[in-house]
Formats: structure tokens, C-alpha cells, sequence
């Protein structure tokens, strides 16, 4: 195969067929704000630390910036415009705007995609799990409490533990 | 920031990146996970003219274990590693390193072959392939080799990879039975880069003292490395604190660190003398488990 400038890709992006020819170079995260409009998926560091970018990609959650539209023909990605299908939100978006886990908003796509991966692979997790998998999300407005909290109302726990209190 | 432009190849078989990398020698790199080298290329570190993706090869993503050995192709991602049956069964340090490793977005694309060819000084699967004298298998223009580590890590972020190879397998051997291992790292935050990392296994003879024992050490010097004297001196001892204190104080001295930003030299001399005992002693505890 020839080394291209240019790759057609063809791949689903929340539910949506989308057919496109794409830089090599362009990034998914770019892809997806500037080809797509989806400007929910943010980018912060760009070099996969901060997870402000994180989609999923076919299920599994990773950095939108470090991953190449070019690679993704025949995948499936999912972004945070896609988690709230007819505009009900999800449980955990519920939880993260009950339980305040958002000021400016700019680290919440990425905190809600990994989560929401989380929460599938792990429904009912300890507090020391959830904050283990939120360990590659940087905010840096609410100090976290917040976020860990909704993330453990969304599992149920939370109420179980209050229950179990009570 | 963005990468500079650069064409792109997938490729569909492990020949046809070896006949592009052949083709293109210099202006070309491979992509496995990209978590270590597109954040390179975004910071402009590196600009290759061509990238030949690797993720597109069909069935080298497996993990097996024949012929005493647990062997690991070039596409398994190190989330799956570490939560395979087959590698907490066999090799559980494996995955007790594969978790440090920055986070699981992180490792859900990142490969282990990525990382040994990466050659992170302070990376950990490079220090238990050392450990466990473990090799990498690469494919060239000029047929196979089996490199061991100590000659493939060669310094930072330098291997005997030639320009023409890529690197298909990493073969790990399984430590003999009455084997105990521990994987130890200390860096300022969860999934950080270690400051110093170590992988020690220690191997208890039928009357109870150290038949064998292996130390690698990550982040004290260019290249992940063995601590041969304090192994040595380990050989034979009865497995208790007093051995382990040495041993450590012996693995402390024989490194040789260097400061930069995130350490002095003093300071990473300490630390893996703390974390090898520390590794020792557990170790020693898993392998008298494994024993009885
Ligand atoms: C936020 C963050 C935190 C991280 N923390 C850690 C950490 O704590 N510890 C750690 O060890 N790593 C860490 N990493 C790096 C991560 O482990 C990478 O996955 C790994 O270093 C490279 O593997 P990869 O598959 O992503 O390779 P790539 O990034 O795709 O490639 C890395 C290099 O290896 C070459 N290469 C890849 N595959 C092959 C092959 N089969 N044959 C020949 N050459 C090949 C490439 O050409 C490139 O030069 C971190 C990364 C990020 C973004
Ligand atoms: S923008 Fe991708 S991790 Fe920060
Ligand atoms: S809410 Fe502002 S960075 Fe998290």
C-alpha cells in the first residue's frame, strides 16, 4: 500500500454513518470539533495527560488527541453529544448536575465518557475504584469530591451505603 | 499542538511494514498504540514523513504461554495483558507493573512491544522483561532474531531495533517454581512516570534460603538495569530482613543515577534502596506462599 496525505474513512459517530476524507495528520479529537462540529469533546494538553478528549472509540475509552482519524475506518465512537440519546440525560450526567461535579465544565466530557465506561465494566464499585479510574482526569475547579461523589450515586452505591447507615 | 503533516500507510502484514520501513528507511515510523510517540509528534519532537500504522495487522494481538515461556505479540494492548487470566496466573508481575503504567485510556491503546521499543528509561515492562532475562523477537528485511534485553535496551530511548525491523514479540520465561515476585515504583501521582521502579523476584530453595534472586531497576540510569552484585550476594542467604537490608544497600550503591528535574541522583539512590527491600520482602513472602 502507498503511503496516502489523504485517507477516506467511513465510521459511525454516535449512531450516525459518516463518510470522509480525512488529513492524515488530523487528529480524532480535531475530526470530531472541526469536520464534525462536535465541539463537545474538548482538548486541554494534547498529549494525553490532561483526558479532557476522552471518547470512546468501539466501546473502550481513550485519548481522542493521540489517536488519528485516519486509523478509525469501521469504528464506532461515541462522544459526550452522544450519551444523552432524546435529550434525557443519562444517570450518571443526572448525578454529576444533582451533585454539582461541574463548575466551568471544561473537564466534564472527558470525566463523563470515562466514567460512563467504568460504571459499564464495574456497576458497583468501592470509592478507591472510582477514584482509581478517574486518576487521568484533570479538573481543576471542583477538587474532585464532587465528581467522585455523583460517580458513586450513578453506581447506586452511594444510596446502598446510606441505606446501610441509616 | 498538531502534528506536521506527514502520509499515511496501513499496514496488513508484518512483511509489508518490514518492505515499507525497507522503502522509506529514515522517513518512516511505525504506530502501535501512539501513546508514547503522537504525543511526541504533537509536541513536534518527532515528525516522520511517513507513519505505517501496525494496528491494521490481523491476529498479533494474542497472549500465550509455550515453552515455559509467556509470549506476547506486538498489538496486545497492556490493558488486556493485565487483566489476563493467563498472564496473573503465570507472570502476575506483569500485571502488577502493566497497572502502574499511567491509566487505564492509557493502556487500553498503549502495546507492551510499544513500550520496549519506546525504551522509557523509567518505563516497567522493560524492567521485568530484564528481570525474568526475557527477549524480543524482530522481524527485517534480513529474517528473525531473538534479542535478549540486555542487549536490546541499550540507553534512552535506545534499542538494537534496526531501521528495517519491527518488533513482533516479547518473550517473557516463567521463573521456576518456589518463585515469589513484586513490582514496586514510587512517582509523586498515580500514574505518573516512576521516579524509580523495581521488579524483584526471589526464588526459595527446599531448605528455605534464596536459591535465586533478580532485581531490575527502572529511572536510575539510561536503560533499565540489573542489580548483579546485590543479587549475588543475595544467592544463598537465608530469606530475612537482614538480607533484604543489605541486599538493597548493596542494589543502592552498584546503580548509577543521575539528577534532572524531577530527582537528585542522593535522592533516587534512597528511593531504590527502600523499594528494593520493600520488593524483597514481599517477593520473598509471595515465593514462601508459593512454596507451601
Ligand atoms: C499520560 C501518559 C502516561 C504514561 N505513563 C506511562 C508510565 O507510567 N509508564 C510507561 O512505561 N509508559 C507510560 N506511558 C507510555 C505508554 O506506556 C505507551 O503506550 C508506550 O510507551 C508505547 O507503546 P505504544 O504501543 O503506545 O507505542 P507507540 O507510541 O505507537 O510507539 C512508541 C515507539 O515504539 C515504536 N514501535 C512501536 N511498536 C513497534 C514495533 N512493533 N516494532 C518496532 N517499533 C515499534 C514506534 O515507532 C515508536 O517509536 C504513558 C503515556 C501517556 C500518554
Ligand atoms: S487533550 Fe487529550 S489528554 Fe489532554
Ligand atoms: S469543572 Fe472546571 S476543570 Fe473541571
Amino acid at each position: 500500500m502507498e503511503p496516502q496525505d489523504r485517507v477516506r474513512v467511513q465510521l459511525t459517530v454516535n449512531g450516525s454513518e459518516v463518510s470522509r476524507l480525512v488529513e492524515a495528520r488530523r487528529t480524532l479529537a480535531d475530526f470530531l470539533r472541526d469536520d464534525l462540529g462536535l465541539r463537545g469533546t474538548h482538548t486541554g494538553c494534547e498529549q494525553g495527560v490532561c483526558g479532557a478528549c476522552t471518547v470512546l472509540v468501539d466501546g473502550v475509552a481513550m485519548r481522542s488527541c493521540l489517536t488519528f482519524a485516519a486509523q478509525l475506518d469501521g469504528a464506532a465512537v461515541q462522544t459526550v453529544e452522544g450519551l444523552a440519546g432524546d435529550g434525557d440525560l443519562t444517570p450518571l450526567q443526572e448525578a454529576f448536575r444533582r451533585r454539582h461535579a461541574l463548575q466551568c465544565g471544561y473537564c466534564t466530557p472527558g470525566f463523563l465518557m470515562t466514567a460512563t465506561e467504568f460504571l459499564r465494566e464495574n456497576p458497583s464499585p468501592s470509592e478507591q475504584e472510582i477514584r482509581t479510574a478517574l486518576s487521568g482526569q484533570i479538573c481543576r475547579c471542583t477538587g474532585y469530591e464532587n465528581i467522585v461523589q455523583a460517580v458513586r450515586e450513578a453506581a447506586g452505591t452511594l444510596q446502598a451505603d446510606q441505606r446501610r447507615q441509616a | 499542538m498538531k502534528p506536521a503533516s506527514f502520509r499515511y500507510a496501513a499496514a496488513r502484514s508484518v512483511t509489508e511494514a518490514v518492505d515499507l520501513l525497507s522503502e522509506h528507511s529514515d522517513a518512516a515510523k511505525l504506530l502501535a498504540g501512539g501513546q508514547s510517540l503522537v504525543p511526541m509528534m504533537n509536541l513536534r519532537l518527532s515528525r516522520p514523513e511517513i507513519l505505517i500504522d501496525l494496528n491494521r495487522i490481523p491476529q498479533k494481538d494474542g497472549i500465550y504461554v509455550e515453552r515455559g515461556a509467556l509470549r506476547v505479540e506486538m498489538l496486545a494492548r497492556q490493558r488486556s495483558a493485565e487483566r489476563s487470566e493467563l498472564v496473573r496466573a503465570n507472570l502476575p508481575i506483569l500485571a502488577e507493573a502493566i497497572s502502574q503504567i499511567g491509566h487505564s485510556q492509557i493502556r487500553s491503546r498503549g502495546t507492551l512491544v510499544g513500550s520496549c521499543c519506546h525504551a522509557d528509561p523509567s518505563a516497567e515492562i522493560p524492567a521485568v522483561l530484564a528481570a525474568v532475562d526475557g527477549s524480543v523477537r524482530l522481524e527485517g528485511s534480513q529474517g528473525l532474531r531473538d534479542v535478549p534485553s540486555q542487549d536490546f535496551f541499550l540507553g534512552f530511548f535506545q534499542t538494537a531495533l534496526a531501521p528495517d525491523e519491527v518488533a513482533t514479540d516479547l518473550v517473557f520465561p516463567l521463573p521456576p517454581a518456589g518463585t515469589g515476585a513484586s513490582f514496586l515504583e514510587f512517582a509523586r501521582r498515580h500514574g505518573d512516570f516512576a521516579i524509580v521502579g523495581v521488579a524483584a523476584l526471589v526464588t526459595l530453595g527446599s531448605d528455605g534460603s534464596i536459591a535465586r534472586a533478580a532485581l531490575a531497576l527502572a529511572g536510575v540510569g539510561p536503560a533499565c538495569v540489573r542489580a548483579s552484585q546485590a543479587e549475588a550476594f543475595l544467592t544463598g542467604k537465608r530469606a530475612e530482613p537482614t538480607a533484604f537490608a543489605e541486599g538493597a544497600r548493596l542494589a543502592s550503591q552498584e546503580i548509577e543515577p543521575q539528577s534532572d528535574v524531577q530527582a537528585s541522583e542522593g535522592y533516587r539512590r534512597e528511593l531504590a534502596r527502600t523499594l528494593v527491600e520493600r520488593a524483597l520482602a514481599t517477593a520473598a513472602a509471595r515465593a514462601v506462599r508459593e512454596v507451601a
